[in-house]
């Protein structure tokens, strides 16, 4: 975990002074609703469906113990009970008081936590591997590089206002595990064959209404200069990006108009920066820098290499199934990665309530040196647990309702809060995750079915990454009512997904009561088509989307007409 | 900063669709540029700003004009914007209050520290 200084430490209550401030020149009448909401996007303070909406940055998906109790408490006094962990590994609250705002972010301040940029068009919260640092297959350690690099962007004063939100993650592994070209920059650590460190650099990428794939910029950044190099993509982006249509501002949008010239500015740029700006050198981290900030990210004092242990013999039963699915490898010998699932019937996905983040924090405390992760797909993880200590920790986390062992099965899906909370949305997530919780409800059917990733978003904003999933749902609003347009053959850049990609329409929209039936029949196609070893995606691309259609289109008893209406649509 | 309440004839006006770079060699007889936000929340002029700074070493004054509100003043400052013609109906008093709140400093380097924390 990094360990803040007195300076991050003043820095981060500084901020929150100066948000109680903005707030109290609101309630005063002398800062406009208008005007405050720019302000309070940048403290992470959105309006909602219901009350405004919290999200509380968690950096790279890092967290102590500390600090999830601290979470626990203000879901406790100050929301109804719960927060939802995000697939840009944040935290979001639903139910908290605009006016009492000012208090929770005095709060997040007392345990080292902010809502800086978590929302704006401005550089988001960097995402990272939620495995970083215990991954057998670690080229490098991205934590500290996503660390100087919050710090770079936090109140960066030119980039606070960019044509559109700006989102960056790194991956510091063999495997992408935080989706990397899906972002607006993705950053890969590499190693050249000096043994130098750099970063391979991927700019362009996004969801939205215009899914698009990052495309690489830059083979090899040192790290020395890497930001020096954002700082030049994001300047000629703040420059040219567009600004006369909110669905066109994204820098993927310059980045498929301009090609090449895109490109070429940038280096231009970044050649500038280096030759001709006073303080341009200035900005390139030192290694005293890297040393000091790295320092934070080393194995814990109580993590010592132990003897490899055969977890898999005579485990049987229920344990046998979560070691499968929620125990990974980790470089440390004698350790495991354990992921909680968050992903359980009777509560929606990423959901925790406050006794459910204090029972967290102390699995934590007992088993992972006071440490968590959010991951990506919004479960947590504990990063250092002994091998001896996992029948413990099951029974812990079974009691705890953590231990569901289905993570990269059908269940363990991603959703956006949907409808039931966001303003944005245009159909409810939590709903039909439920059903389809409900419907795969048998452990051997999910083992069968095997990896899969399904993802849910309740608009086209696609805060659920349904472009990515194997299976993707898609809420629309046609006429007041709320329709699921489903995807096949999404990609996130995973290992088991391949090369990234957005999923492919399969038809018109299903009415939400039609969706299980539909995923069902998708699934049955897939276990009737599957070679030996073949995973859901794998069969997807060999053998296209039309095996799939025709079964899930006879799944349509409330949408016939549209399915005919709707092909005009499609074209 | 110094807080300006009228458009002098001096001012050279830079749109801010308009690169700095087409105005390099003129700035030698510039004394006040203006840069303008359209809207508020159009960011382009802090970093014709920066440039105008670091990069050309422009030494005259460097204004902010058109929608100009209270809550930009620190941005305004940092990226070397040294004089503001705030929107008609913002209170001055609260402009400079805002630039009191990061008496520490900030995480990376701007026009007028260019060092970030870690190099100081």
């Amino acid at each position: 975990m990094y360990a803040y200084t007195d300076f991050d430490r003043q820095f981060v209550h500084a901020r929150a002074a100066q948000f109680r401030s903005q707030l109290e020149r609101n309630i005063a009448g002398t800062l406009t609703d208008d005007e405050f909401r720019p302000l309070r996007l940048q403290n992470g303070w959105y309006v909602q469906r219901h009350a405004p909406m919290l999200r509380v940055a968690v950096p790279y998906g890092a967290l102590s113990s500390k600090q999830m109790r601290q979470l626990a408490k203000i879901a406790r006094e100050y929301d109804h009970g719960y927060g939802h962990f995000t697939t840009r590994q944040n935290l979001q609250y639903n139910w908290i008081p605009l006016v009492k705002s000012a208090d929770v972010m005095d709060l997040l301040a007392d345990v080292d936590m902010h809502g800086i940029q978590t929302s704006g068009n401005c550089i988001r919260n960097i995402t990272s591997d939620a495995l970083a640092g215990v991954a057998v297959d670690e080229i490098v350690d991205p934590r500290p590089y996503a660390e100087i690099l919050r710090q770079w962007s936090t109140l960066h004063p030119e980039f606070a206002f960019l044509p559109r939100k700006f989102k960056i993650a790194i991956s510091g592994a063999e495997e992408d595990r935080a989706a990397i070209t899906w972002h607006d920059i993705g950053l890969q650590l590499r190693k050249d064959d000096n043994g130098l460190v750099g970063f391979e650099v991927f700019v362009g990428g996004g969801m939205g209404r215009t899914p698009v794939i990052a495309q690489r910029i830059n083979a090899f950044v040192p790290w020395q200069q890497i930001l020096v190099y954002l700082e030049a993509i994001v300047r000629v982006y703040n420059l040219h990006g567009r600004r006369d249509n909110l669905y066109k501002a994204r820098i993927k949008i310059l980045v498929k108009a301009e090609g090449q010239r895109f490109f070429d500015d940038v280096n231009a740029e970044f050649a500038r920066i280096l030759a001709d700006d006073a303080g341009g050198h200035e900005q390139l981290i030192t290694q005293a820098e890297l040393d000091r900030v790295a320092a934070s990210f080393t194995v814990p004092a109580n993590v010592q290499p132990l003897a490899a242990q055969d977890i898999h013999a005579h485990a049987g039963g229920a344990y046998k199934r979560w070691l499968e699915r929620n125990v990974h490898p980790h470089r440390i010998s004698g350790y495991r990665g354990v992921t909680l699932s968050l992903k359980r019937p009777g509560q929606a996905p990423g959901d925790a309530t406050d006794a459910q983040m204090d029972a967290a924090a102390d699995l934590a405390d007992r088993y992972s040196s006071g440490e968590l992760r959010v991951s990506h797909d919004q479960n947590l993880v504990l990063p250092w647990v002994r091998e001896s200590d996992l029948p413990e920790l099951f029974a812990a986390a079974r009691e705890a309702s953590f231990a569901t062992p289905n993570i990269g099965l059908l269940t363990d899906m991603i959703a956006c809060p949907g409808g039931d909370f966001c303003a944005l949305a245009n159909a409810r997530s939590i709903p039909v995750a439920a059903a389809i919780t409900e419907r795969f409800d048998d452990l051997d059917e999910l083992y069968d079915i095997g990896d899969i990733d399904l993802h849910i978003s309740g608009c086209i904003n696609s805060c659920g990454h349904h472009h990515s999933g194997h299976i993707g749902i898609l809420g629309v609003d046609k006429d007041g009512s709320e329709w699921y347009q489903i995807t096949l053959g999404g990609s996130d850049g995973s290992d088991l997904s391949g090369a990234p990609q957005p999923g492919k329409v399969i038809g018109p929209s299903f009415a939400a009561d039609e969706v299980p039936d539909v995923i069902e029949s998708l699934i049955q196609t897939y276990r009737a088509s599957r070679e030996a070893g073949e995973r859901f995606t794998d069969t997807v691309r060999r053998i296209g989307l039309d095996p799939f259609k025709g079964p899930a289109n006879a799944q349509r008893t409330l949408t016939g007409a549209a399915a005919d209406a709707g092909t005009k649509e499609l074209a | 900063m110094k807080f300006v309440k009228d458009t002098a004839a001096e001012v050279f006006t830079l749109a801010n669709d308009v690169e700095v770079d087409t105005i390099a060699a003129e700035l030698p007889n510039l004394s006040v540029i203006a840069l303008n936000f359209p809207k508020w929340v159009d960011g382009r002029a802090y970093s014709q700003a920066r440039l105008l700074r670091t990069r050309y070493r422009f030494k005259g004054e460097i204004r902010a004009t058109g929608e100009v509100l209270v809550d930009m003043l620190p941005l305004l400052q940092r990226t070397g914007f040294s004089e503001v013609q705030l929107r008609a109906d913002q209170d001055e008093a609260a402009a400079r209050h805002a630039l009191e709140f990061f008496p520490i400093g900030h995480y990376q380097g701007d026009v007028n520290q260019p060092q970030p924390v870690f190099a100081r």
